[in-house]
């Protein structure tokens, strides 16, 4: 399994090579991959269609509880297989839809990078391992989105993408780790398999929270679903891939999975049922309005995952059956739909549909399919589309409580302007008269029609026959549910209440898609003032707060003057300690000023009076002059006070540095006043404040020792172990000699600087 | 406890200094508050660790430990690495301040906070 995921990130990382030797078969050879993971995966299928579920573990970083573990349930499996095996038909498709693009090589690295990222997404049992795969899909997804680097269409939507979802990501990864104190455990499997609910945990609430803000955001529900249609400035086969039939599924099967730990809830049943049903309405609604056809489809997307939320929410065995095979429904039709309507652009250069028609003499089998694949979007009899709609209808009739009257409703509006979308993309193009076209248009080649043609017509297979995929279905429903639903899959449910709404619904789509001109330009008048309330209108504002708050701390903190700086990290730290102390409270200062020699008195004042004449002369030959008295002093102070060492050090460098600052600096010009005085007084507060919190720290500090000092040992050990009787000598080049070698460096570094200024400037005067 | 609170009151006399003149926009102020402002540093760490009278730590020839208490050795060693690198820091800067002037060709700040200046 780890050899399985990581071979792809070995060929992504090679594609550009095969590329480039095989040429116009690339996509062929590179869809081998995928092919051979389907059947790799497939290979589980009976194991896990008897209820087993396989886990498989490599050791990563066990300190951290971190570790390569994957499981395979009906879930995962069901997700693995949709990914590899649309894998294959979006590599070969890409083949041939970008074969001109000079980037192709690049986009195959991206699209394996994805796919291995998505796989290990799914599969992960370690849900840190988990959230790394999620945050390489957003990263992988922004790369994708923003292929077209040159537009700047294409720039913003990957961006907004990424700020979205990986803003998403950040409180999932808190909402994760909370997950894992609260069970006690990192793996998936034994968080499910865990005896106590977590419904009572202190941290559900806040848990639940932060997951479902990183889940919605991935798969795009309202009201963060504004992202999606966007991303569809990628191309095509990474619309078809990512952003309908994989990623922003990542969110959907996150919840699924942890339904059963987290389910059964009210919070969880009315906020996925809710949101989920808002979603799905939204998504409708949007799409009826929109008119370039890949739009259309992204909207009707956003309606698909959020009805696979509501349907995770309402949480019966019906429900999970439900999800499990719309999940599978949806990402056949939706994966070929997209992939035909590459085609048609492809073949015709046309993207707007109200621009399309007649089309179904010059590309036969694109029409034919897309029929098809319409037919299922719509929920129509024989197709797989309807098994998944009629259980649908039917998980919403059989929600809790009020949810059993809102859900069918919004269920029923979104299926009616579904039926109206799947006529609009599957009819409109290909019907009634011929229209004028960009290019001729053409049919596309076989690398293209294949996939959508194995995925329409597999939507027919299984909508005929059922029973070929109960045994996926009912393992997923399995892990959703958290038990066996044992429920089977029919196509024919007898007459009842889900099936009059979907006549209802298709005689009202139908009604609504013959005047959808009108009706398009109805909704656009109502829809203007939503327009400005809409939550994409909150993320424009977010982006342009955030553009003005650094523009506004940039010109205040960073503004080039180094006074400013100073200023600021002087208050800061007073701030800190200030507050420090107020939260501490009251800090005892036993201060006794009755044993100091009368010396010591003179010394310090005259410091004291110094360095505050060094800060307020306009002469620099006093400013220097006081600055050796404050340099001397402090000798004196040290040799009071025990430390010879320290003294004579010091008077050697007050000495050295009186020498270099007369020499240098009177170079230079006087002193100059540049400042007013309101300037003067507002840096003699700061100042003042800066010298008063030293005091005050000192003060505090004094007499405060909290470890026994380790000099103890240097003292004790200095003869006898390093045979020196000058002890802060020997800790200098015996104890410390380490910090003494980086001490030259640091000499030896300042003198070649001092060097190279001067040799340079003697060579600048040459020339 | 002997003359700690004096040496504190001191120590916060430098670093008041010291922040006022690193204010300035004249850059050779700047440097003098640096200068001011290790020897406040230095000041704070030899206070902190207790001041005593007549006693370095030193170990009378012919014996093992010193005579009696000494004063703390450690934090000596660390203000000594400190006055001698802050001296190397001050040359460094002292350099390149007169060749920052050669170039500007003025000693203010404010005419130095772009970096095409």
């Amino acid at each position: 399994m780890l050899y399985a995921i990581l071979s792809i990130f070995l060929v992504a990382a090679v594609a550009p090579v095969v590329h480039r030797l095989t040429g116009r078969a690339s996509g062929w050879v590179l869809a081998l991959l995928p092919a051979a993971l389907f059947v790799y995966f497939a290979s589980f299928l009976p194991a896990v269609a008897g209820g087993e579920s396989v886990r498989l573990a490599w050791q990563w970083m066990p300190g951290l509880d971190v570790q390569f573990s994957f499981l395979i349930d009906g879930l995962s499996l069901m997700f693995a297989l949709l990914i590899a095996g649309i894998g294959v038909f979006v590599v070969s498709y890409a083949g041939r839809y970008l074969e001109a693009h000079r980037d192709l090589g690049r986009f195959y690295v991206l699209i394996l990078s994805f796919m291995g990222s998505m796989l290990g997404l799914v599969l992960a049992d370690n849900i840190i391992l988990m959230f790394i795969f999620w945050e390489l899909t957003s990263i992988t997804s922004y790369l994708l989105i923003g292929f077209n680097h040159e537009q700047l269409k294409a720039r913003k939507a990957a961006l907004q993408g990424l700020i979205v979802t990986v803003g998403g990501g950040l409180a999932l990864l808190a909402g994760l780790v909370l997950l894992g104190v609260a069970s006690g455990s990192w793996e998936l499997s034994e968080i499910l398999a865990g005896e106590d609910s977590l419904h009572e945990h202190a941290l559900y609430l806040p848990l639940v929270i932060l997951i479902l803000l990183g889940t919605f955001t991935k798969s795009a529900q309202f009201p963060f679903h504004f992202w999606l249609p966007n991303a569809m400035a990628a191309p095509t086969p990474v619309s078809a891939y990512l952003h309908s039939a994989t990623m922003v599924k990542a969110g959907v099967y996150l919840m699924a999975r942890l339904n059963p730990e987290l389910g059964g809830t009210e919070l969880w049943t009315w906020t996925l049922g809710l949101f989920g049903a808002v979603t799905m309405f939204t998504g409708a609604w949007m799409a009826i309005q929109s008119t370039e056809i890949k739009k259309l489809l992204a909207y009707s997307t956003v309606m698909a995952l959020g009805t696979l939320t509501m349907l995770i929410g309402i949480g019966t065995p019906y429900a999970a059956m439900a999800g499990a095979t719309f999940l599978l429904a949806h990402s056949l039709y939706k994966g070929a739909l997209f992939m035909l309507a590459g085609s048609i652009d492809h073949g015709t250069g046309e993207k707007e549909v109200p621009n399309m028609g007649g089309l179904r003499h010059a590309m036969p089998l694109t029409a034919a399919f897309s029929v098809i694949a319409a037919l299922s979007l719509a929920g129509l009899p024989p197709l797989f589309g309807f098994v998944g709609k009629e259980l649908m209808l039917e998980a919403a009739l059989g929600a809790p409580d009020a949810l059993a009257v809102v859900l069918p409703l919004l269920a029923l509006a979104s299926a009616i302007l579904v039926v109206a979308v799947a006529a609009i993309v599957g009819l409109r193009p290909f019907f009634g008269a011929r229209r004028e076209y960009k290019r001729t248009p053409h049919e596309s080649p076989g690398a293209m029609l294949a996939g959508p043609a194995v995925l329409s017509v597999l939507g027919l297979v299984l909508g005929l026959f059922p029973a070929l995929a109960q045994p996926l279905v009912a393992a997923t429903a399995m892990s959703i549910h958290g038990a066996d639903t044992g429920m089977e899959l029919k196509l024919w449910h007898g007459i009842n209440l889900p099936l009059g709404m979907s006549l209802l619904s298709l005689a009202a789509g139908l009604v609504i898609y013959r005047f959808w001109d009108s009706v398009r330009a109805g909704i656009g008048r109502i829809m203007v003032p939503v327009g400005r309330i809409a939550p994409e209108r909150g993320y424009e504002r977010f982006m342009d707060g955030l553009v003005w708050f650094s523009a506004f701390q940039t010109r205040v903190l960073q503004n080039g003057y180094l006074r400013t700086y100073v200023m600021v990290t002087m208050l800061t730290t007073v701030a800190l300690v200030v507050g420090t102390f107020a939260v501490l409270g009251g800090f005892e200062v036993s201060v006794r000023f009755d044993d100091i020699l009368i010396h010591e008195w003179v010394i310090v004042a005259l410091v004291a009076l110094a360095a505050m004449f060094v800060a307020t002369t306009n002469s620099r030959l006093a400013a220097v002059a006081s600055l050796g008295i404050v340099g001397f002093g402090m000798a004196l102070i040290y040799v009071f006070f025990s430390a010879p060492d320290l003294g004579i050090t010091q008077v050697l460098v007050e000495t050295l540095t009186v020498i270099l600052l007369v020499l240098v600096l009177f170079r230079l010009p006087g002193f100059l006043k540049f400042s007013n005085p309101l300037t003067r007084v507002r840096d003699v507060i700061a100042s003042l404040a800066v010298g008063v919190t030293m005091t005050a720290v000192l003060m505090a500090t004094l007499g405060v020792q909290y470890f026994p000092a380790i000099s103890e040992y240097h003292i004790a050990e200095s003869e006898p172990s390093a045979y020196g009787r000058n002890i802060v000598n020997v800790i200098l080049v015996d104890f410390r000699a380490l910090d003494t070698l980086g001490e030259l460096f640091v000499l030896a570094l300042a003198a070649v600087g001092v060097y190279a200024m001067i040799k340079f400037r003697a060579e600048d005067r040459k020339s | 406890m002997t003359a700690e609170p004096l040496l504190a009151i001191l120590v916060g006399v430098l670093f008041a200094t010291a922040t006022y003149l690193m204010l300035r926009r004249s850059l050779v102020k700047l440097v003098i508050g640096l200068i001011l402002l290790s020897n406040a540093a230095n000041l704070l760490i030899f206070a902190t660790s207790g001041l005593t009278r007549g006693a370095p730590p030193l170990i009378p020839e012919g014996m093992l430990t010193p005579d009696g208490v000494v004063a703390d050795p450690l934090p000596q060693a660390l203000i000594l690495t400190a006055i001698v690198i802050s001296f190397g820091v001050l040359a460094f800067a002292v350099v390149l301040i007169h060749r920052a002037y050669e170039v500007v060709g003025a000693d203010d700040l404010d005419e130095m906070k772009d970096t095409d200046t």
